[in-house]
């Protein structure tokens, strides 16, 4: 991500946010026409309105917000931005909605970069271009500097269900099938390790990405599919455990069968982190009937961000509630859920 | 992954089971000293798959658990004075004082941070002048000279803000502290790895001769940890003691000199309150008087400390394997990760941790 500044207009007067950016005045609109108009408009957003009027298409309606906080704003492989606009169409997708439309509301601290504020920007553009949605209504406050980091974003979204689908987390079916759309922990590991404090570095990427073109052509080639979600904070090992309890289930999972990369694996040793506890922003878990496995592997290997898509486990009736995990070894051990913080060990 | 992938061979560690069923006739007690091998033992259920006459217990070699919770209150007490700043290791901060933990003392607006290693402290004192920075020294052999090395340097620039709350201990005479109790059943030992690398293994060779023990250094994937108890049940099962290495690739019988050598110039031998076991004579480390304007304890004086321990938590008959944690009335119902009544339920290298994380409910498994 070192691709220089390239505002297509004027430079600012400014090169830093300043609170009058954010009182209403002619410095709002400067920002507003000036950094986020050029990225972001379109026929919604260029009228200015303090509304965005939609015309929604027939059928049930999903809805979902998130708030985005992470730090640095700018990693390898995304920034804040992209992170809000992917980690919303991702709420949306994996309850089986086609995402539409977004709002984006901004939190900017006195004093943020304004070269930074609009390469954020325009990684927000990008990925709603490449999600195929629109960024429809938004909103910016500034704080003085101290009350808040650099920059916060919310994002919510509205897109439409499908009516083919029933997905639940209440959904799994002892035999079913759990597949994982592909390596575990890139976005968590990348983070941490473009963190300062740590004086490591890391070729790692995180896996920031859209997943609602992929989730609808595995739900066109798989209907029955019992339930889905992406495995953000807790990892893998969260949803898992979700499901588990909301289903009343037990899974398990096969530890050679789970996708983790060899930089991933050794930031995790080195930090005594498991990688089955680290976020992703760009994966999939799925419960299918097993005899739609081989089908909907094949579909999520078809695009680029499911290609190391595996099944790694099944469900089954035993102790229900609980995920476990057998060991290259063959013994079996519980996969619980990150207890607080991650921390590293000691010694 | 090179250097890792192959020590955790599944085939290799099949073999290596075979080959202890094999030379396994009697029942034997073996005791692993370190909670990173504990951890290692159960996240991959090595002992499922041991044969039901060797049986593993652990032992007490986790920092965090060990810490009195005196040392907890002090540090408690010293993030509590404006304008300190207390650094310490991720594990210490959930460790739960008499009424609060570090967190909890960070969201009432003390300055406490997690850092990765003692000099990232001292480069906060640098960059803080204004402000009083107290390194939370806590572990074993391990952390020892990284936290010596931190005093030194701040004493060669003269970084006067850097101090450290001062919980070192050492392995060996806790190891013999276990064999001379009354109720041990510990027969051979799995000495931790990562303290031998700095160590070496000479100082073990004296009392493994007294006691008649086998003291096997042993590493933490599921090859060195297979191989390390094929070693110590091969010498119980010929009558040997003696010291024999099965972490080659790390340790040495000298040991890391240099890394001794720092530790000897800062710290010195004296007598230290392990928690839930007591004092155990010449155990722990404390500053040289030369280096002693670096001792929180000394520069903080937050006046006398009574700490109140939990009646219910087991964590002293834990950590000398005479309890397995999920024997513990208090586990698993009392005492969880989420509200933890001792240390050995907070650290990744606790005893209980290992059994709450990884195999709770052993008859559903």
């Amino acid at each position: 991500m070192s691709e220089p500044f390239a505002c297509p207009l004027p430079l600012l007067h400014h090169q830093t946010v300043q609170m009058a950016h954010g009182a209403g005045g002619r410095f709002s609109q400067e920002l507003t026409k000036q950094v986020f108009m050029p990225h972001l408009g379109n026929a919604f957003l260029d009228l200015m309105d303090d509304q965005a009027k939609l015309s929604l298409p027939s059928g049930r309606t999903a809805f979902t917000t998130d708030t985005y906080v992470v730090t640095p704003c700018v990693f390898p492989g995304g920034t804040i931005g992209s992170l809000a606009v992917n980690g919303t169409v991702n709420d949306l997708a994996v309850g089986g909605a086609r995402p539409l439309y977004l709002s984006a509301g901004f939190v900017l601290e006195e004093g943020f970069p304004l070269v930074e504020l609009e390469r954020i920007v325009r990684s927000m553009a990008e990925a709603a271009s490449k999600a195929g949605v629109l960024i429809v209504t938004g909103d910016t406050k500034v704080v003085q500097r101290g009350l808040c980091d650099g920059i916060f974003i919310n994002t919510s979204g509205i897109g439409v269900l499908r009516q083919d689908v029933t997905l639940s987390c209440r959904n799994l079916k002892p035999g079913d099938a759990i597949l994982l759309s592909g390596t575990v922990g890139d976005h968590g590991m990348s983070i941490m390790t473009a963190r300062e404090g740590l004086s490591f570095q890391s070729a790692l990427t995180s896996d920031c990405a859209s997943l609602n073109h992929m989730i609808e052509a595995l739900l066109d080639a798989v209907p029955d599919v019992h339930a889905m979600r992406d495995p953000t904070r807790g990892g893998v090992a969260a949803v898992l455990n979700e499901l588990a309890v909301s289903s009343s289930v037990g899974v398990e999972i096969l530890e050679d069968a789970i996708p983790v990369k060899a930089e991933v694996r050794g930031a995790c040793e080195l930090l005594g982190i498991d990688p089955l506890h680290v976020a992703n922003e760009g994966k999939l878990i799925a419960a299918v009937p097993a005899g739609e496995a081989a089908r909907a592997i094949e579909v999520l290997r078809s695009f680029e961000e499911g290609r190391n898509a595996a099944v790694i486990g099944s469900v089954n009736e035993g102790h229900s509630g609980m995920v476990v995990m057998k060991t290259l070894f063959g013994s079996l051990r519980i996969v619980d859920l990150p207890a607080g913080e991650q921390l590293p060990r000691i010694c | 992954m090179k250097y890792l992938d192959e020590y955790r061979d599944p085939k290799l560690a099949l073999r290596l089971l075979d080959e202890i069923r094999r030379k396994a006739t009697r029942r034997w007690t073996i005791m692993e000293i370190c909670g990173g091998q504990t951890h290692s033992i159960m996240r991959n259920g090595i002992d499922q798959l041991l044969p039901d006459s060797v049986e593993l217990v652990h032992g007490p070699g986790c920092p965090v658990c060990v810490t009195p919770l005196e040392t907890i209150e002090r540090a408690l007490c010293i993030a509590a004075i404006p304008g300190v700043i207390l650094a310490s290791f991720g594990d210490m901060l959930r460790v739960p004082g008499s009424e609060k933990d570090l967190f909890m003392a960070r969201s009432e607006g003390a300055d406490v941070r997690i850092v990765f290693s003692p000099l990232d402290a001292l480069q906060i004192a640098r960059d803080n002048p204004g402000k009083e920075v107290v390194f939370l020294a806590v572990g074993f052999e391990t952390t020892a000279p990284a936290n010596a090395m931190a005093v030194r340097q701040a004493a060669r620039e003269g970084v006067a803000n850097f101090s450290e709350l001062v919980s070192q201990v050492m392995v060996p005479p806790a190891m013999r502290a276990i064999l001379s109790s009354p109720g041990n059943r510990v027969q051979g030992f799995l000495a931790a790895g990562h303290v031998c690398a700095i160590m070496g293994w000479e100082e073990y060779e004296p009392f493994a001769e007294e006691f008649g023990v086998p003291i096997v250094p042993t590493g933490f994937e599921p090859v060195d940890l297979l191989d390390g108890i094929l070693k110590v049940v091969e010498m119980l099962e010929e009558g040997r003691s003696g010291v024999l290495n099965a972490y080659g690739r790390v340790v040495s019988r000298e040991g890391n000199r240099e890394a001794r050598k720092v530790m000897q110039e800062v710290f010195e031998v004296a007598d230290r309150p392990w928690r839930g076991i007591g004092v155990i004579p010449a155990s722990g480390l404390v500053l040289r008087k030369e280096y002693a304007r670096f001792d929180a304890e000394k520069r903080f004086d937050v006046g006398h400390i009574v700490p109140q321990e939990s009646p219910l938590c087991r964590s002293g008959d834990v950590l000398q394997g005479h309890l397995k944690p999920d024997a513990c009335p208090a586990f698993g119902r009392e005492c969880t990760p989420q509200s933890p009544l001792g240390a050995t339920m907070v650290s990744s290298e606790g005893a209980c941790s290992a059994y709450y994380r990884y195999h709770r409910n052993p008859d559903s498994l």
